[in-house]
This record gives C-alpha cells, sequence and structure tokens, in this order.
C-alpha cells in the first residue's frame, strides 16, 4: 500500500478514486510528484506513442508482405569458429540492457539514501552498458549492411520491407540509447561535483534520469519480442 | 512538498525484480532457441513480453507506488494504440489479399521494389 500522501499543507489526501477526484478537482497541482518528474512521464508517453506507431507499421507491412519475411533467428545468428547461434548477439544485447536496468534502479536509491559516489559509479556503470550496447548494434548494422547487402528497400533474405523496418526501428531505439548515455553522464557529474548538494540535497533528478533510462529498457522489450523473436 | 522522502524501497525488492528479468528474457530466449511454433511460441513471446514490462514500469520506474491520477494518465492513454492496431490488422489483411489477387502468389511474377 502506497504511504499517505499529503499536500504542501500537510492534508491527507485520499486514496484511490476519489483520491483521484481529489487530485483533479483541488484547483492547485494535480500530480503529487515533482513536476519535473510529471513530465518526464509526459515525454514517456509520447515516446510510446512514436514507438507504438513504428511497431504497428512494421507489423502492417509484415502481415501485408507477399515475399516470406527474413527469418530473424538466421539473420542474426552468429558463429564463434562453430555452428551459429540463433540471435546470439540480439540476446547478449538484451542481457546488457537489462544490466543496466538495475544499476540505474541501483543509482535511483543510493541517491535517495544521498550516497553521492555509490550514485555516480552506478549511474556511470549504467551509462558505460549502454555504449557496450550501441557498439554491438554498431557491429550488427555493419555486418547486415556490408557483408549481407540488407538496404531500406531490398535485402536478399526475402520482404523488402524488412530493412526499412528494422533500420527505422532498431535506429530511433539506438537513437535513445545514446541520447540517454550523454543524460546519465551530464547528470553523473553534476551528481559528483556535488551540485545537488548546493540545492538541498535533492537527489529526485536521478529518478527522472532512471525513468528515461527505464523507458529505453521497456522499448527493447518490445522491440526483441516482436521483432526479434516473433 | 508530498513524499518529501521520495521513492524509498528495499534494496531486497530490486534484487529480485534484476534477477526475475533476467530469468524472463532467458525463458524468452530459449522460445528461439528451442524453436517453439505457432501460438506456443506466439503466446510465449507475448507472455515473457508483458512480464517483463510490467515488471519495468512497476517497480524499476515506481508506477506501482504513485497515486492512481498519475497511474490513470500515463497508462491509459496507450490503449487507444490497441483501436490502431486492430485498424491496422484489418487494413493489412486487406492489402495482403488485395496483392495476391493483382499480382498472384509467390514469386513467380517480378516483384517491382
Amino acid at each position: 500500500m502506497p504511504e499517505a500522501a499529503l499536500t504542501d499543507t500537510g492534508d491527507i489526501l485520499p486514496e484511490g478514486t476519489r483520491g483521484v477526484v481529489a487530485d483533479f478537482s483541488a484547483d492547485k497541482q494535480t500530480f503529487q510528484v515533482p513536476w519535473g518528474k510529471a513530465m518526464m512521464w509526459i515525454f514517456l508517453l509520447s515516446d510510446t506513442f512514436i514507438f507504438g506507431c513504428f511497431l504497428t507499421s512494421y507489423m502492417t507491412v509484415r502481415m501485408s508482405a507477399r515475399d516470406a519475411w527474413p527469418v530473424p533467428s538466421e539473420v542474426f545468428a552468429l558463429s564463434f569458429g562453430g555452428e551459429p547461434i540463433p540471435l546470439i548477439l540480439i540476446a547478449i544485447m538484451t542481457f546488457i540492457l537489462i544490466s543496466s536496468s538495475g544499476t540505474m534502479a541501483m543509482a535511483v536509491n543510493m541517491g535517495y539514501r544521498k550516497e553521492r559516489n555509490k550514485t555516480f559509479w552506478l549511474m556511470l556503470a549504467t551509462a558505460a552498458f549502454g555504449v557496450m550496447f550501441v557498439s554491438m548494434q554498431v557491429f550488427e548494422w555493419t555486418k547486415l549492411i556490408v557483408d549481407e547487402g540488407v538496404r531500406p528497400w531490398s535485402n536478399p533474405m526475402g520482404a523488402a520491407q524488412f530493412g526499412s523496418t528494422f533500420f527505422m526501428i532498431t535506429g530511433f531505439h539506438g537513437l535513445h540509447v545514446s541520447a540517454g548515455v550523454i543524460y546519465l553522464i551530464t547528470i553523473a557529474s553534476r551528481v559528483k561535483r556535488g551540485f545537488y548538494e548546493k540545492r538541498g540535497g535533492n537527489y529526485e533528478i536521478v529518478e527522472i534520469t532512471g525513468l528515461y533510462w527505464h523507458f529505453v529498457d521497456l522499448v527493447w522489450v518490445f522491440i526483441f519480442a516482436l521483432f526479434y523473436l516473433w | 512538498m508530498a513524499q518529501a522522502s521520495g521513492q524509498q524501497h528495499p534494496i531486497s525488492i530490486y534484487m529480485w525484480i534484476w534477477g526475475l528479468l533476467f530469468v524472463f528474457s532467458f525463458f524468452s530466449y530459449m522460445v528461439d532457441y528451442l524453436d517453439f511454433q505457432g501460438l506456443m511460441r506466439w503466446s510465449l513471446i507475448l507472455l515473457f513480453m508483458f512480464l517483463k514490462a510490467g515488471f519495468i514500469v512497476g517497480i524499476f520506474m515506481h508506477m506501482a507506488w504513485e497515486r492512481l491520477a498519475l497511474k490513470m494518465v500515463i497508462l491509459g492513454p496507450p490503449v487507444a494504440l490497441c483501436v490502431l492496431i486492430a485498424l491496422m490488422v484489418i487494413e493489412a489483411d486487406y492489402t495482403f489479399l488485395t496483392r495476391i489477387v493483382f499480382f498472384g502468389e509467390g514469386a513467380a511474377l517480378p516483384v517491382h521494389h
């Protein structure tokens, strides 16, 4: 159960649907969270629609393709000397992103405990996992474009639409990861410098950064399931 | 400010969810590795996908502890995507059938890209 929320003046707010009515009819701020967090959630909601549209158009294009859709399990197989292991690179990328989600969650927790040093290193570890992820994606793209001749308009494996959806969806996600790495490093260095100590030791920004990073992981969950596994 | 303490929860809960996410990811990879097909394949893929998504949003993003007003505003609108998906399924089926009618099955006819 959530602890009872309090207003600025110390009044206890009701929970459940009565709470919703109270929050929206209070003639003041609706969401009992810091504005930065509410705005990040709104931004993530808009991003949900962007990725939702991408994945829906991928579904439409794949369902209506006359030629056979390339089998992702084979396209993304990788051989380490022996038999090619299906989808192994993507599996490793998935585990890396999940690891980064864990370190991020710990960073948020340490931030609220005001353990600056631990927060800094955990955020840096998260960023490092992000860099690893993007590097592997660069390797994957290079392999597909240079070795296998996949283009947005054609590919040797099957339905021509495969390339455009693949580059669009994973490219936009990779862009999010790259932006997240920059965001993480910026906030982490501020934490290290003691920037937030001067502002009353408020580490809510770490949680807001965490929201963005977890969202990037969340999108990958959907891409992994719907694009690579399906 | 409300909830001045912020979202503070025991570390053990994060560790548990972290572990679970690894297990679910491993299982979903196994769906492909063991080459499940048909109903089994897509139902398992969707099951693990929604389990992972739920734990990330609920615990890692702290949505489970937020007030109902925020939950409804953030989690409600994406439901509209279901309408889009339903419409696009109908549209895609129609496009596919039209292509079969005009171009025939398989790659017998030249494909214009």
